[in-house]
């Protein structure tokens, strides 16, 4: 078991480190090189290609990513501000230090301390979003599945079937529609700035809702299929049929049995949340890393861009890993291979 | 329900030729979302010819009032453009670029899984890590990194969508592969002397058909999804190329005077993800 799971994780190690690479290539791309966008559109060729020199960005691909990956982990110093002293970049933690992205461009700040400012606000959203999900999602689903066929399955299958087929942001605007421009009950805009009219909460509303809306329709239909299927299991007939009273069916066999599934697409959930709050968060002007991802990808603030893609690949390859740990401990026959 | 009578897998019922047309025309729910996606197909195809309007001509005699009138039967939207012609010609955008992005990401995920399940071995370790990697990336981010590098336009869409589906193409069909390469008709044909490829592409592709139909139908429907919310983020196809994602963006600050703004562009995208999810549920309830 523990050798499974420490080879599942070197796995995953691999995964990240190849899908780093993948990322450092696709980012070079960006339009504009660094140091055109350090330096102005007016710079001169010849100054342009000696802040490359400086930076080492005239050296191959695979040189630079493991430089930008020892600067990465602390091994060696980030070199821009020395390069370019012009624009007073300096980082109190120093130039080498494990998670070194780098600065912003776009707030002349070391990258860590862009995103030290807004992950709160995410992991608040986030938090909200799952902890009502999570719940709701079981309870609809448990519901619906112990009952397959009845009114109350078909109520909520078709209500959750039509969810699923809502894109988020046109959630998020019939949303706006109701509660914001007839209603007049929620702002608009969920900036979090101190001294508005609007209450935290009552700005948290319309964004928890909508990725509740969008990450809790389809977590209830898998819920309900798999309690649906468990229901015809021969081992929920026999407990039936030797008496035992349908709330302990429910509780004792049923349940342990069709978590299975939801538990490790509950783990893949936080994947699709991530998504969903870069939406979200645009949509609502909310001052999080999703808002900042399409800022700083608009503005071409590549650093941020890294940082933020490699933030979202660790989560979702650390849920990734934690839904394989969990299948494996709910499910004894998994061991076995 | 069939296949277990007459005593068939549900890889052979499963298979392309059940599916198309007669599978179609049996399930209610199937034949409802290909109404839908056909209604939008001709609108789409003959766009010219239906809309009253140029969709970039801005009539400044219906500034005063945007909403519904004789002139503009669906109002205009706030730049003075007829709504009902942008959401014609929108719906030429989103037939173009989804089936071109759905069907790249299928070929190439499709020959990969193919060749992965057939071959085995390195072929297969490749296909499986690289697909990991690339699967470790949540869709949209993926997105917005290649938008951003490569700016937005048409190919550079279509290259996204194909990237980030491809892989879970490819694992679909690698498995599928998997439990129809050990069946008789495999093997006849490789004991009659076929080559490789001709078995995967002639005996095998038509057999593994139905869950991957079922797949492309449900990933058609992200696809919409995903195209809406580019332009709704502005990282859509460049203005002013009528695109509904883009269209609900500019009509969300008319909200409270104008709701069909948003409103309408918002409801056609939706219309076409049911359109494709009834498609998917109904061709997977015939399965069974």
């Amino acid at each position: 078991m523990v050798r499974k799971i420490l080879s599942r994780l070197a796995q995953y190690g691999f995964t990240l480190l190849a899908a780093s690479f993948l990322l450092f290539t696709l980012t070079e791309f960006s339009p504009g090189t660094v140091a055109s966008k350090i330096l102005g559109p007016y710079a001169l060729e010849n100054q342009v290609a000696l802040l490359n020199a400086q930076l080492g960005l005239d050296e191959p691909l695979l040189h630079r990513y493991v430089d930008w990956l020892q600067t990465l982990v602390g091994l060696s110093p980030n070199l821009l501000p020395e390069a370019a002293p012009g624009l007073g970049l300096s980082d109190p933690r120093g130039d080498k230090y494990f998670g070194n992205f780098g600065y912003s461009l776009m707030m002349k700040e070391p990258v860590l301390d862009v995103l030290a400012d807004r992950i709160g606000h995410t992991a608040w959203l986030s938090a909200w979003a799952l902890g009502l999900t999570i719940p709701i999602s079981l309870l609809l689903g448990t519901l619906a599945g112990m009952h397959a066929g009845s009114s109350v399955d078909r109520v909520i299958s078709t209500v959750t079937v039509t969810l699923t087929s809502l894109p988020e942001f046109v959630v998020a605007v019939g949303l706006l529609l109701i509660f914001v421009a007839s209603l007049g009950w929620l702002p608009g805009t969920s900036s979090l700035q101190p001294g508005d009219q609007w209450s935290t909460g009552a700005q948290l509303v319309l964004p928890v809702t909508v990725l509740l809306i969008a990450s809790g329709a389809y977590l209830t239909r898998i819920v309900r299929a798999s309690v649906a299927e468990t229901m015809q299991a021969d081992y929920v007939r026999t407990a039936r049929l030797k008496g035992l009273s349908p709330r302990r069916v429910i509780w004792a066999h049923v349940l342990r049995n069709a978590m299975i599934a939801p538990i490790t697409v509950i783990l893949l959930q936080v994947n699709w949340i991530l998504t969903g709050v870069v939406v979200v968060e645009a949509i609502f002007a909310y001052p999080g890393l999703g808002s900042l991802m399409l800022r700083a990808a608009l503005f071409g603030d590549i650093f941020t861009v890294q940082a933020l893609t490699m933030l979202a690949l660790s989560v979702a390859l650390i849920t990734q890993f934690l839904g394989d740990v969990a299948y494996a401990i709910l499910d004894p026959r998994i061991r076995v291979d | 329900m069939q296949s277990s009578i007459r005593g068939f897998g549900w890889i052979e019922m499963g298979g392309l030729h059940a599916y198309l047309p007669a599978r179609l025309a049996r399930s209610g729910i199937a034949l409802t979302g290909m109404y839908i996606l056909m209604f939008w197909g001709v609108v789409a195809l003959f766009a010219p010819l239906i809309a009253p309007w140029d969709p970039h001509e801005i009539d400044f005699a219906a500034m005063g009032d945007r909403g519904f009138s004789a002139n503009h039967l669906l109002g205009t939207d706030a730049t003075g453009r007829d709504m009902l012609s942008r959401i014609i010609w929108g719906a030429r955008t989103t037939f173009v670029v989804v089936p071109l992005a759905i069907g790249s990401a299928f070929i190439l995920g499709g020959v990969a899984g193919l060749a992965a399940g057939w071959y085995g071995g390195w072929i297969d370790i490749l296909v499986s890590r690289v697909g990991d990697v690339m699967l470790s990336f949540p869709a949209l981010i993926l997105y917005i990194i290649l938008i951003t590098s490569f700016g937005p336009s048409l190919t550079n869409i279509v290259i996204a969508v194909t990237l980030a589906y491809a892989p879970g193409v490819a694992r679909l069909m690698r498995g599928q592969v998997l439990a129809v390469k050990e069946r008789d008709f495999v093997s006849a044909a490789r004991a009659g002397g076929e080559s490789g490829p001709y078995i995967m592409f002639v005996e095998i592709l038509p057999n593994v058909g139905g869950p991957l139909i079922v797949d492309l139908c449900l990933r058609a429907g992200y696809t919409v999804i995903l195209i809406g919310t580019l332009g709704f983020l502005g990282l859509g196809l460049p203005p002013p190329t009528p695109d509904w994602g883009g269209m609900v963006v500019e009509g969300v600050n008319f909200l409270s005077i104008y709701p069909h703004m948003a409103l309408l562009p918002a409801a056609a995208v939706t219309s076409v993800v049911i359109a494709c999810n009834l498609l998917a549920d109904g061709l997977r309830e015939r399965a069974k």
